[in-house]
C-alpha cells in the first residue's frame, strides 16, 4: 500500500444546511480518519470555505476531491499538501491565577512561546496561542504540570500559497447565465 | 379565492395560494401528468389539493411506497422524463428509501417528496418524524428540507433540474406541514442553472484528436458502452461509431438495448453472467473504448488482472468516474453524444474481420455448451432460457422488458430481444429484488402504447406482490411472467458452487400464484408443459390488459457463462 500523506482539502460550497452531513459521509463511507474539520465564511460574501484535514495515500485524494466536488452545492474543491499552505491552529489555555503571580517559570513560558493572555480573573487565566501542532502541543506539555484546568485546540485553518479561482468562477457561471437569459429573449 | 382549475401555471401576476397547491402547480409547471404515492398525516394538505387538481394530475395510488418510488423509477427509464413519488412522514419517508438508493446507483431521474411534522416540531420526536433528509443524504443527488411556503417554487424548480440534468440521480424534497398550509405568492420559473454545479462540460478537442489515433492505430478494438448511452440519448451517435470503426461492443447490463440486438457488432453482454466473447476478449483486446459506463465489480471482476494488455479510453459526463475503479489511458470528459459524434467524425472507416471472428467462434463455443441446451431442450422441466425466446418469437423485440433480481434477470438480459432503446428496465447497482413489478407499471403508463413485459422470480415477486392491487384498480395493462423455480435461484446457484450445497434458507414453498393473481381480479395461468408454453405466451401477450403468466422451471438451473465474484474475467466458465 502507498504511505499516507497530509493533504489540507478546501473545500467552497454555498451556505446550505446538511452540507456538513454530506460532506462528513463521503469520508465516512471510505473509513478516511478526519484529523481536523473547521468552516467559516470565505473571502467572498455567502460563499463558505470547508478545511478539511486529512492523511490519506495519494492515489486516493484525487477521487475524494472528485466526489466532494460532485455534491451540488459544492462550488470547487482544492487539496494541498503541507508545503503549499500557509496553516495555523489556536489554542486556548486556562489555568488557576496563582500560577501566574507565584510561578516565575509560568511567566517565563508565556513569553518564549509567545501566547498572549486573554483574560485574567481572580481565580484563572487564560492564554492563547497560534501556530504550528508542534508549537501549541509543547506549551501544553509546558504547562501541563502548573495544573491546566482546560485545554482546547482548533481545526486547522489554512490559506493556499496559490491563487484560488473561485471568484472568476462564479464570474463565469453568472456571465453564461445572462448569455443565456438573453439568448431566451431571442 | 380565485377558481382552482382556471389559472394558469406560469401567469403573470402572482397567484396568492396555499403551499400544498403550490406544489402541484410545480408540478405541473414541469409537465408532470403522472405521481405515484400514498397519503398520510403529514402530506394531507397536498393530497386535498390533488384530489382538487386530479384532472390534470394523474395521482397513482401504489400499495406500498416502494411501490410508488419504483413505479417513478420504471416511468423514469423509459419516458426519459423525470418521475414523481409521494409519500408520508416517517414510515412513508422511510419506505422509500430502497428505491432512493436504486436510483442513486443506477441514474435515475427522480423526485421524490416526504412530508414532515410542522416545523415547530421539528426535533422533538414528534409522531412520525423521521430525520429522512439525514438518512437520505448519501443516497441523493440532492436533498432539501422546506419549512417556508415561500421557498417552494424555487425548490422545487431546483429540484427537477438537478434530477434531471448531468448525470441524472434522485432528489428528495422534504416539506413540513405548516409548509403545505401556509400561504404564499406563486410564481413558477423554470431553474436552468445551479452556480455550484456544472452539468455540461465541453469536449476537449485534443482529447478526441488523441482518442481517433488510439482508434485508427488499433487492431482489435472493443467498445463497451453503459447507460450513458442511453442517458445521453447517443445511441445514434454510438452506432455511427461503432459502423464507421467496424468496431466490435459489448454492453453492461444497464446499457442494455441502446443498440439493437442482432446488430452484426453486437458482441453481447459483459460481466459476471455475461457472454463468453466478451469477457475472455475483453483481456485480448488492445484497445478498449469504455462509453459512459463506471467499470463496476460485477462487469470487471478482478481490477488486478481486467484488461490490462490494452490501451483504455474511457467517454464519461461524471468526472468522478473516472480513474476511480480502472486507471485509464485516456479521459474524453463530456456528453457522449458530442465526443461519439466529435471521433467518429475524426476515425478512418475500418473493419476487423479477423478480430471479429474471434468472437464469432467464442460465441460457437457458448453456444454448443450453453445456450443450445437452454433454449432447446429436448426433456425435463421447462427452462428459463426458452421461455425468453418464446416471448421474443412473439414481441419481435419490440417490447419493454422489465427485470427483477437472480437468476430469471441474468437469463432475460442474456436472451431478451430489443429493437429500440430505452427498453430494458432493471435494477443494475443495487440488484433490489422488488424492483420490476411496480416498475414494469410505471414503465407501461411511461410507454402506454408498448407492450411491457415483467420478468419476476417467485421469490422477488413476493417482496412487492400487493402491487397487483395498483395493478388491478389503474388497469395497468402489464405483462407479468413469473419464473418459479421455487428457490432464490441465484442464491442457492451460489451455495451449490461456493458451498458445497447447503441450501441455507433458499428453498420457497410458494403460494398459488395463480390464485392470487384471481384475486386481485387479473386474468391468469400456469403453464408447465414445453408444449403449452408457445400458447401460454402467445394469449398473454394478445390479452388486452394485465395477465399473469407463471412458468414452472427447472428447480436447480444454473447461470452460466459465470465468472466468480472477483475473479478474472478471462476465468470465465461455461459449467
Ligand atoms: C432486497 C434483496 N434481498 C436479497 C437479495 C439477495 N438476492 C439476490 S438474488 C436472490 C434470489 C432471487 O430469487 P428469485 O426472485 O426467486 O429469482 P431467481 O434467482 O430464482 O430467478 C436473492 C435473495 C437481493 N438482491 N435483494
Ligand atoms: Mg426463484
Amino acid at each position: 500500500m502507498m504511505a499516507k500523506k497530509t493533504y489540507t482539502v478546501s473545500v467552497y460550497t454555498e451556505n446550505n444546511v446538511g452540507l456538513l452531513n454530506r460532506i462528513s459521509a463521503i469520508f465516512l463511507k471510505r473509513h478516511i480518519n478526519i484529523d481536523s474539520f473547521s468552516t467559516s465564511e470565505s473571502e467572498i460574501p455567502n460563499i463558505f470555505r470547508f478545511v478539511i484535514v486529512i492523511k490519506i495515500e495519494s492515489d486516493r485524494i484525487e477521487k475524494i476531491k472528485s466526489q466532494i466536488e460532485k455534491q451540488v452545492d459544492v462550488i470547487k474543491v482544492f487539496y494541498h499538501t503541507d508545503s503549499e499552505t500557509i496553516f495555523q491552529e489556536s489554542a486556548l489555555f486556562k489555568l488557576p491565577s496563582d500560577v501566574l503571580f507565584e510561578k516565575r517559570q509560568v511567566q517565563n513560558i508565556i513569553k518564549n512561546s509567545h501566547a498572549r493572555i486573554v483574560t485574567v480573573s481572580r481565580e484563572y487565566f487564560v492564554l492563547e496561542k497560534t501556530g504550528f501542532r508542534h508549537e501549541t502541543e509543547k506549551l501544553r506539555r509546558d504547562l501541563e504540570k502548573f495544573g491546566l484546568l482546560q485545554f482546547v485546540r482548533s481545526g486547522r485553518i489554512s490559506v493556499t500559497k496559490s491563487k484560488l479561482p473561485i471568484r472568476d468562477l462564479l464570474e463565469k457561471f453568472k456571465q453564461n447565465h445572462t448569455d443565456q437569459i438573453n439568448t431566451d429573449h431571442e | 379565492m380565485e377558481g382552482i382549475k382556471t389559472s394558469s401555471v406560469g401567469s403573470n401576476k402572482p397567484l396568492h395560494i396555499s403551499g400544498a397547491e403550490a406544489i402541484v402547480r410545480c408540478l405541473l409547471a414541469e409537465d408532470v401528468d403522472i405521481i405515484y404515492g400514498y397519503p398520510g398525516g403529514a402530506i394531507m394538505p397536498v393530497y386535498d389539493e390533488l384530489y382538487k387538481f386530479q384532472d390534470q394530475l394523474h395521482h397513482v395510488l401504489t400499495r406500498h411506497e416502494q411501490g410508488a418510488a419504483h413505479a417513478a423509477q420504471g416511468f423514469a427509464r423509459v419516458s426519459g422524463k423525470v418521475g414523481v413519488a409521494i409519500a408520508t412522514s416517517g414510515p412513508g419517508a422511510t419506505n422509500l428509501i430502497t428505491c432512493v438508493a436504486d436510483a442513486m446507483i443506477d441514474s435515475t431521474p427522480i423526485v421524490c417528496i416526504t412530508g414532515q411534522v410542522g416545523a415547530h416540531l421539528l426535533g422533538s420526536d414528534a409522531f412520525q418524524e423521521t430525520d429522512v433528509i439525514g438518512i437520505s443524504t448519501p443516497i441523493t443527488k440532492w436533498n432539501y428540507q422546506i419549512t417556508n411556503a415561500d421557498e417552494i417554487p424555487e425548490v422545487f424548480a431546483k429540484a427537477f433540474y438537478i434530477a434531471r440534468s448531468g448525470r441524472p440521480g434522485p432528489v428528495l424534497i422534504d416539506i413540513t406541514k405548516n409548509a403545505q398550509f401556509d400561504f404564499m405568492d406563486f410564481e413558477y420559473q423554470k431553474c436552468t442553472g445551479v452556480r455550484s454545479y456544472e452539468p455540461e462540460i465541453i469536449v476537449e478537442p485534443k482529447k478526441v484528436k488523441k482518442a481517433v489515433e488510439l482508434i485508427n492505430q488499433a487492431k482489435k478494438p472493443m467498445i463497451i458502452w453503459g447507460q450513458g448511452v442511453i442517458l445521453g440519448n447517443a445511441e445514434a451517435e454510438l452506432k455511427e461509431l461503432i459502423e464507421k470503426s467496424g468496431i466490435p461492443a459489448i454492453w453492461t447490463i444497464l446499457g442494455l438495448s441502446a443498440l439493437p440486438t442482432d446488430h452484426p457488432l453486437n458482441m453481447g453482454m459483459a460481466g459476471m453472467h455475461g457472454n463468453y466473447a466478451a469477457n475472455l476478449l475483453t483481456n485480448q483486446c488492445d484497445l478498449l473504448i469504455a462509453v459512459g459506463m463506471r467499470f463496476d465489480d460485477r462487469v470487471t471482476g478482478d481490477l488486478n488482472t481486467y484488461a490490462k494488455q490494452a490501451k483504455i479510453i474511457h467517454l464519461e459526463l461524471d468526472e468522478s468516474e473516472v480513474n476511480k475503479n480502472v486507471l485509464v489511458d485516456l479521459v474524453v470528459l463530456g456528453d457522449c453524444k458530442d465526443s461519439l459524434r466529435l471521433i467518429t467524425e475524426g476515425i478512418k472507416p475500418n473493419s476487423h474481420p479477423l478480430w471479429i471472428q474471434n468472437f464469432k467462434d467464442l460465441y460457437q463455443i457458448e453456444y454448443d455448451k450453453v445456450i443450445k441446451n437452454e433454449i432447446d431442450p429436448k426433456s425435463g422441466l421447462l427452462t428459463m432460457a426458452e421461455t425468453i425466446e418464446k416471448i421474443n418469437k412473439y414481441t419481435k423485440g419490440d417490447a419493454i422488458i422489465v427485470t427483477d433480481v437472480g437468476q430469471h434477470q441474468m437469463v432475460a438480459c442474456r436472451y431478451a430481444k430489443f429493437t429500440q432503446s430505452k427498453s430494458n428496465v432493471t435494477s443494475g447497482g443495487l440488484g433490489t429484488m422488488g424492483f420490476a413489478l411496480p416498475a414494469a407499471m410505471g414503465a407501461k403508463m411511461g410507454a402506454p402504447d408498448r407492450q411491457v413485459v415483467a420478468i419476476i422470480g417467485d421469490g422477488g415477486f413476493q417482496m412487492t406482490i400487493q402491487e397487483l392491487g395498483t395493478i388491478f384498480q389503474t388497469d395497468i395493462g402489464v405483462k407479468i411472467v413469473i419464473l418459479n423455480n421455487n428457490f432464490l435461484g441465484m442464491v442457492r446457484q451460489w451455495q451449490q458452487l461456493f458451498f458445497d450445497k447447503r441450501y441455507a434458507s433458499t428453498e420457497l414453498i410458494n403460494p398459488d400464484f395463480v390464485t392470487i393473481a384471481k384475486g386481485y381480479h387479473i386474468k391468469s395461468k400456469q403453464v408447465n408443459k414445453r408444449e403449452e408454453l408457445d400458447k401460454s405466451i402467445s394469449e398473454m401477450l394478445n390479452h388486452e390488459g394485465p395477465y399473469l403468466l407463471e412458468v414452472i422451471v427447472q428447480q436447480e438451473e444454473n447461470v452460466f457463462p459465470m465468472v466468480p465474484s472477483g475473479a478474472c474475467v478471462s476465468s470465465v466458465r461455461l459449467e
